[in-house]
Order: structure tokens, then sequence, then C-alpha cells
């Protein structure tokens, strides 16, 4: 046992990093008694309702809140815009009415008077010409490499294509929204948020308090995928209330509200010209894409255009249009989804072009990704697991079913990358002398298992049950951990844990060593004893009663280079759909992903991050998309029955592979969510070319749109 | 959309369940709690409802009576959570589409914001809270539990709620019926794999 050297166990000794352990506030979640930032209700708590802008842009021509401040129950009106301002998209705050109940604030809201001035709204972010002659449009930057024009020439295959991903909001079943109350200058925020040590300082800054005196709480949150990570005006507004009123004040967004203004993720669509030779490999890659990030006019990045593959010979250049939408927020994954519809689609199309096997076409241009082995390994995996070779027909070639073989079945196949390194973050653990152990850091668990994960590595190191462990997250008085974003949280808190796990646990070798007279060295934790080599030298609970009567405390950080966290992975999705000729309406029959990630941790929580991820892809890959009306500028599905999301009977059969050798669990932990979200979105298009023939060239592919892909209306 | 010769003894809430497949529940579900109201308010006029200021209203929820002053436009689902403070049933959306405030009433599951609370006088009101009693859970709470049937936890109460209401009406289901039958819920972290392998393994068991 060797050296004090700060890694992970060797694989075979661990006894539940690796396994499926269950989720330890599965229970508090299930049966309600978990208490989000929208359950938190103290008496005497003030309930906001809230105007918004009903025009694409207008200008406040009259705005006059008094008679709404002489509604019964209503307490207090903040005004966010006062006359004369801009509202710049359909949504935009305009007033929050704070009432003793929800129904007299919404009265409060219908007797403000408001008058807008209506003005020219542009919101068609699919059409860049018109934004082109608007004047609407913003460089967003080139990407060139190599000779296109010489490899083009020289190329087997040319194809020319558009695509397109339209944009898509957060949805989070908890809306954005906090509860405030002030205690004298002292003020008490729950917000639900992904970022709780971050936050606390921007209430500080807005109200200008002291940091110190904003104590920030979030212990569970009902969704973010990277739009909670502010205060955000409406909390800052929320704080303003409670203290106008001295009352507790709790204001989250209605659903509309909460669609139009709290996040985006932007559109894609390009125009792409692909060349290959006779065996699929891209010689040359051309593109110009665009889409809206809202009045900043931004689109994907360049960078990530093309995706993963750094074809020899490119040119890339990209617009950004604007548009009066709310603005985007990181989601899931950022820029990756888009970029890879955009890409894996053109390269499927090389394959349909030439007759091939979408398989071998992408195994044609491994060699211009960074982790062309993996790659492989992940797709030979992925293959098995749907049948891809015995299923295999060439685009449009499979034989019909049901009636009239109408129904078509094809196979799609797509692959991502992502980093997911460790954020910055610090632990604090307390080993009591009773044998249990506490651990503390401001992290959140945004539904990653985030507390299962940490008590996972505490009682793997200890060699105790997890139920030993108390994991106390979401605080901005606990130790500072990063915000969770980008698949960094599981490797933020792992690290840090395990760091701070092993000193104490070497602390404690050493009082037993002295006590019992054995070599500290050879000490090991495991099954709730403390083990010289075979021999028992004592219970863990008898090991900590040395420790005296106070706890044992230590710190922990990370990320640092001692190998217990990495980033950088993979991942291959193939997908097999039915789709209905005569209805357009596609199924996803079977949805395969392979992902590598390092070193999981707990396996069950790991594995409904990939389901999840499928699931959320299907969103968004068949039925989900924010629907901008141009006539009116506004955003006309803001609600959760036009904007339609996959139920639970939508999903067709799901199979997880996490991608594991060895050598994966050597690399220590890596970040997951982002990673599954990203490919399915180009895998299930090229199912459905691969069905039909005929590319549908836009997501999500409703059946609108494949019927106009079948009739020839679109390209 | 309501069936009109459809008895009200057959249970509103889960022929509804039954009776909505796949995505287009939501708008359908709407407009048949709103029939259901209409149906409750012909069948039960109460004499005494007629203000629409603020007014007793006793609520028999988890097996105790709870007395609240509310106008009749409030609905069970702010009574619960904002004067009751029993917040396992959560709110999502103004139109009910999520599912995510499901509770049972006389053994149906129905959607809290879709009720007047005034209406629900004299019914069995369960909310999710009733499944846990310290350490003693029902057996699709631990069925959630053990399938991993939810990440972020903000729509898994209502689940529990639809799921405990469907293995009640039919505790041997099979995955079809699991995948009609507990199609009125939204998830957004996407959860469904898990929550379909809860469902249908308490199925297998006779529904506990």
């Amino acid at each position: 046992m060797a050296e004090r050297t700060i890694a992970w166990k060797p694989r075979n000794e661990n006894v539940l990093i690796g396994k499926e352990v269950d989720r330890l506030d599965g229970v508090e979640k299930a049966s309600g008694s978990a208490k989000y930032t929208a359950d938190v209700n103290p008496q005497g708590t003030l309930y906001c309702r809230l105007l918004t802008c009903k025009h694409g842009h207008a200008r406040i021509k009259k705005l006059d809140v008094e008679p709404a401040k002489n509604v019964k129950g209503v307490a207090a009106v903040h005004v966010f815009k006062e006359t004369g301002s801009e509202l710049r998209w359909d949504g935009e705050l305009i007033a929050a009415v704070a009432a003793e109940r929800a129904e007299y604030a919404e009265d409060g809201v219908r007797a403000i008077v408001v008058e807008y001035e209506v003005l020219p709204h542009f919101v068609n972010e699919a059409d860049r010409e018109a934004a082109e002659a608007l004047e609407l449009t913003k460089a967003a930057g080139d990407n060139n490499k190599g000779d296109v024009a010489a490899a083009k020439q020289n190329a087997k295959v040319t194809h020319i294509g558009r695509y397109g991903i339209h944009t898509i909001t957060h949805m989070c079943m908890e809306p954005h929204g906090s509860h405030c109350r002030w205690d004298g200058d002292k003020l008490d925020v729950h917000l639900s948020t992904q970022n709780v040590s971050g936050t606390g300082g921007q209430f500080a800054n807005a109200l200008q308090i002291d940091a110190a005196n904003v104590e920030l709480t979030c212990e569970y949150i009902g969704g973010g995928f990277g739009s909670k990570f502010a205060a955000d005006e409406w909390g800052i507004a929320c704080a303003k209330i409670a203290k106008e009123t001295g009352r507790p004040v709790r204001l989250m967004l209605d659903r509309a509200t909460e669609l139009k203004i709290a996040g985006t993720r932007p559109s894609a669509f390009a125009d792409v010209t692909i060349s290959a030779d006779e065996n699929g490999k891209i010689v040359a890659w051309e593109s110009h894409h665009w889409g809206t990030n809202g009045m900043a006019g931004g689109t994907v990045s360049i960078g990530t255009v093309p995706y993963v593959f750094d074809f020899a010979n490119r040119s890339g250049k990209a617009t950004g249009l604007i548009t009066n939408t709310g603005p985007v927020r990181a989601w899931r994954a950022p820029n990756h989804p888009q970029a890879c519809a955009l890409t894996d689609t053109a390269i499927d199309d090389i394959a349909r072009k030439l007759g091939k096997d979408s398989y071998d076409v992408f195994l044609a241009n491994l060699d211009a990704t960074p982790r062309a082995a993996t790659y492989k390994a992940e797709m030979e995996v992925g293959a098995r697991l749907i049948g891809w070779k015995e299923k295999w027909h060439a685009h449009g070639k499979g034989q019909g079913e049901g009636p009239g073989g109408a129904v078509k079945r094809g196979l799609g196949m797509a692959l991502h990358t992502w980093g997911g390194r460790a954020h910055a973050g610090l632990c604090t653990l307390k080993v009591h002398p009773d044998g249990t152990v506490e651990s503390f850091s401001g992290s959140q668990d945004i539904g990653t298992g985030t507390k299962t994960v940490i008590a996972v590595v505490l009682a793997e190191t200890f060699g105790i049950p997890v139920a030993s462990v108390k994991v106390h997250l979401g605080s901005n008085k606990y130790p500072r951990s990063g915000p969770s974003g980008g698949s960094t949280t599981v490797g933020g808190v792992s690290g840090p844990n395990r760091r701070a796990g092993l000193d104490a646990l070497w602390k404690i070798f050493d009082l037993v060593a002295k006590k019992y007279e054995v070599d500290a060295a050879s000490l090991s934790a495991k099954d709730g004893q403390i083990r010289a080599g075979d021999r028992v030298v004592c219970t863990w609970k008898q090991a900590c009663g040395l420790i005296g009567p106070m706890p044992l405390e230590v710190q922990g950080e990370g990320p640092k280079d001692d190998g217990l966290t990495s980033d950088g992975v993979g991942g291959v999705q193939m997908v097999e759909v039915s789709v209905d000729t005569k209805t357009g309406k596609v199924k996803v029959e079977k949805y395969v992903a392979v992902q590598d990630t390092g070193l999981v941790i707990d396996e069950k929580t790991a594995k409904s991050q990939v389901y999840g991820a499928m699931i959320m892809t299907i969103a968004y890959a068949l039925t989900e998309e924010r629907i901008m009306d141009d006539a009116t500028g506004r955003f006309i599905n803001a609600d959760l029955e036009n904007y339609k999301l996959p139920r639970i009977g939508d999903i067709g059969e799901l199979v997880v592979e996490m991608y594991q050798p060895d050598s994966e669990y050597a690399r220590g932990v890596i970040g997951l969510g982002e990673p599954p979200v990203i490919s399915g979105g180009a895998a299930i298009s090229n199912a459905v070319c691969n069905a039909l023939g005929v590319r549908v060239p836009v997501l999500p592919l409703t059946p609108k749109r494949v019927l106009d892909a079948l009739e020839g209306a679109a390209t | 959309m309501r069936q009109p010769d459809q008895p009200r003894g057959r249970a509103p809430g889960f022929n509804r369940r039954e009776f909505l497949k796949g995505s287009g529940a939501a708008v359908a579900a709407t407009a048949l709690a709103v029939s259901d109201r209409e149906g409750f308010a012909q069948e039960n006029a109460q004499p005494g409802v007629a203000s629409a200021a603020p007014q007793s209203v006793t609520l028999n929820i988890n097996g105790k009576d709870h007395t609240v002053k509310v106008e009749p436009r409030v609905t069970l689902l702010d009574v619960l959570r904002d004067d009751l403070n029993l917040t396992g049933a959560k709110d999502t959306d103004d139109r009910d589409a999520t599912g995510c405030d499901t509770v049972l009433i006389d053994g149906k599951a129905v959607l809290a914001g879709s009720r007047l609370a005034i209406q629900c006088q004299g019914q069995k009101i369960r909310t999710v809270e009733s499944l846990r009693n310290g350490d003693q859970v029902d057996p699709v709470v631990a069925g959630f539990v053990k399938h991993d049937g939810m990440q972020c936890g903000f729509c898994t109460p209502g689940f529990v709620m639809a799921t405990r209401a469907f293995l009640d009406k039919k505790p041997n289901a099979t995955l079809e019926e699991v995948r009609n039958g507990l199609g009125g819920n939204i998830c957004r972290c996407g959860t469904y794999h898990g929550i379909t392998a809860c469902a249908l393994e308490l199925a297998q068991k006779g529904g506990v």
C-alpha cells in the first residue's frame, strides 16, 4: 500500500465507483419533499405576475401603473421600462406586480395601462438574403485552409446542399425565478440557479450591498441546461420589491415569458458544397452558415464548422442575423449540435451521392478527426448494437412496409466531441469521531447526480456505506464551486472530494498506526474496517474515535494535474427510423449511443445523462422549435401545448453503451452532460434521408417538412 | 372532445389518460379537464356558491381536513402550494400541459391546476406527500429511485402520481399500455426510459 499518491483506486478494487448506485436524494425528489426555489413559501410571501411586451418591436407610448397599485391585494409594482422605452422583442419585461395572492397580482397586471407605438421588426432567421437587404447582418468570421478550388477539380463527386436547425428554448420545467427576503441589510435569496457560488455577488453588485450580506441558496433546481447562470433583471427586481415592501417575495417567470426571454439555443442554416474522392473521403468543404442569437447578431461559432472533421481543404464563412428575438443562452453543448447538424448531414449526402454505405464514408474520414481510434471502436460497438450491417440499404432503396409500402425504414449515424474538463472548485470535508462524513461545497445538483457522485467518491475512499456520507450543496456560504455548465461538475466535485478524502484517510491511518503499532503504509480502508494487508486492525468507527472530540476537517481543491480528471471525449450515435411517406411522420425505432467519458463514478446516473440527452435530441430533431410569426414578430408557440416535446410513448428503443475500456478508466473523470446531446440530430436526419432517398434539410423533421421534401418543395 | 354519454362513475381522470395517446395529449387534456369541470358543476351545484368573494373552503387532503379562505377562482394547485405548503405538485405552466401538478381525487389522476379548489370539497384528495411516511415509501416512489426515473426531479412528483393512478387502474399493464397511459406528463430532462422501466416492473408484480 503503498506510497501516498493522489489517484483513483485500481479499477478492480472499487466497490462503488463504476457501479450502479441509487440517487442519494431520489426519495426526496420522487415524494415531493425536495424543496425547489418555486416551492419556497414562508408566511407573508408576496407573489408576482409580469406585464410583458406584446409586439415584436415597439416603443412604450404610455405606461400608467397607478391603477394597479389600487387593486385589492396589490403590494407593489416594479417598473422595468419607462414611457418612451424601446421594447426589442416579444416578451421583454415592462412591469412586475407583487400581491398577497397570485390572482391579485394578475388583477394588478390587467389594470396597468400601456400603449405601444409599434415599430418595424425582423424575425425571419432562416432568410439571410432578406436580412442582408435590411442591413441586419454582421460578419461572424471565416475559417480557411488548403486549396479548395484545386481539390474540388480533382474530386470524384461534389454535393451542394442547404441544411438547417431551428432555434429551440431551454424549457426548464421550473421556470427562472427567485424568492427574496431581507433581514435588515442582509438579503436571503433562493435562486433557481446552476451557479450557486457565483450569483450572490451579482445580487450584491446590482443592489449595491456588501456581497457578504447575501446568502444564496439553491438546494434543488428544476432544470437549467445552460440557461441559469445569472441573477437576471427579474431576480434583482424580486429583491427590490422585497426591500420596498419589507416582505418576502417570490417571482417566477410565467411559462410564456420563460420561453421568450430566459434563453434559447440559436438557429443555424448553411449552404454547403462538399467534395469527395471515389471512396467517400472528403477532399474539399465550403460553407456559409448563418443564424441568429437575437439582437446581438451572432451565430454558431465559425470554429465549429465543419464539425469534428478537419478537412484538408476548406473555406468557411459565418454571418449573424439581427432579429427581434430574446437573447440566447448557453444550451447544453453550445454550438455543437448545430455544427454537427450542418456537417454530418453533408457527409451523409456524399455517401448518398456515391451510393455507398454511410458507415464506410464516415470511416474513410476518421483520419481527419482528433481521435480516430476511439471513433472507430465506438462505431464498431454501435454498429453491432443496432445491427447496422444486417439492416443497411442504399439511400432510398429500402423495401416499404405497411399498406402500399408507405412506411420506409432507414439508418443514420453521426459523431461528436466535447471537452468536459473539471471546473475549479473547493470542498470542505468533516470526518466525525462517530465515523460519519460530511462534505460541503457550493455546487448544485441539476440532475447530474452531483450529491450521489460526491457520496460515492467518499464512501469508496473510506470504505464505508454511501448512507454514512452526508453531502451539502447549494449555498454560497459553502466552499466555492464552479457553475454547472459545460459538463464540468462531476469532475469538478469528484477531484476535490477524492483529494480531501485521501488527505483525511491518511491522517486517520497515522492515528491508527500509532495506536495499534502497525505500519501506516500497510493500511487500507474497506467494508467499514481498517486493514493492514489482510488483517483487520480496527473498525472505521474505532479509527475515527482516535480523531478526538472534534471532527477532522480538511479541504479539497481542483482541478489538478494528478490524473483524477482530464478532458476530451468522442461519442458515436446511430439511429434507425421509420418514416410514413403518406403522413410525413418520423418515428425513432431504435437509437444507440456509444459514449466514452473517462472514469465513470456512478454508472446509473451517468447512463441517465445519456438517456436524457437522447430524448432531448429526439425533441429537437423531430418536434420542438421556436416559431416566430413574421407578420407580428411574436413567438407564437410559447407554451407547452404548441411547443412540442416528446412524451413517454414517442421515444422508441434507447440503447446506451458506456465505452469504458481500462484505457478510459485511466483517464480519470471527464464530464458527460453535453456530449450525448450533440450528434443525434444529424444521425436522425441521416436515417430519414436513408429511408427516403431525399434529404429533409431542416430540423426539426416535422411531418410537413418531410412531405415537402418528398414533393420536392425544399432542396 | 368529451364523450357525452360516458358515465361519470367511470373515472374521468383515468379514462382521460387512457383515451389520450401520444403527443396530442396536451390540448386534449385541457379541453377534457374543462369538460369534466362543467359536468361536475351541473351535477353538484352548491347553493352557497354565488359570490366571487373569498369564502371558506374545506378540503380533505391525505385524510385530513384543511379549511382555507379563498375566492372561488383559486385553483386547487394554488391552495395546495401557496396556502397549505404542500409543494410536491408543481406549477409549470398556465394550462396544465405537463402533468407536473397531478394529484389523485377520489382515486383518479387529476391536474390540480385545472380544478378550482371550491369544486373539490367533499372529495378525497391525495397528493404525492402521502406516498412517503418517514422511511416508508410507496412502491412507485421506490421504483422511480431504483430505475432512476428522475434527473432534476421537478416533473417527478407528478409522474409518480400519474404512475400510481395508472397502476391502480391497470395493475398488470403492458409496455404499450404504459406508453399510452403515462402520455399525459412531460419531462424535459428525458427520464422516460427509467419511468417506463419502473412502471413495467411494477406492472409485472401486480402494480405494487
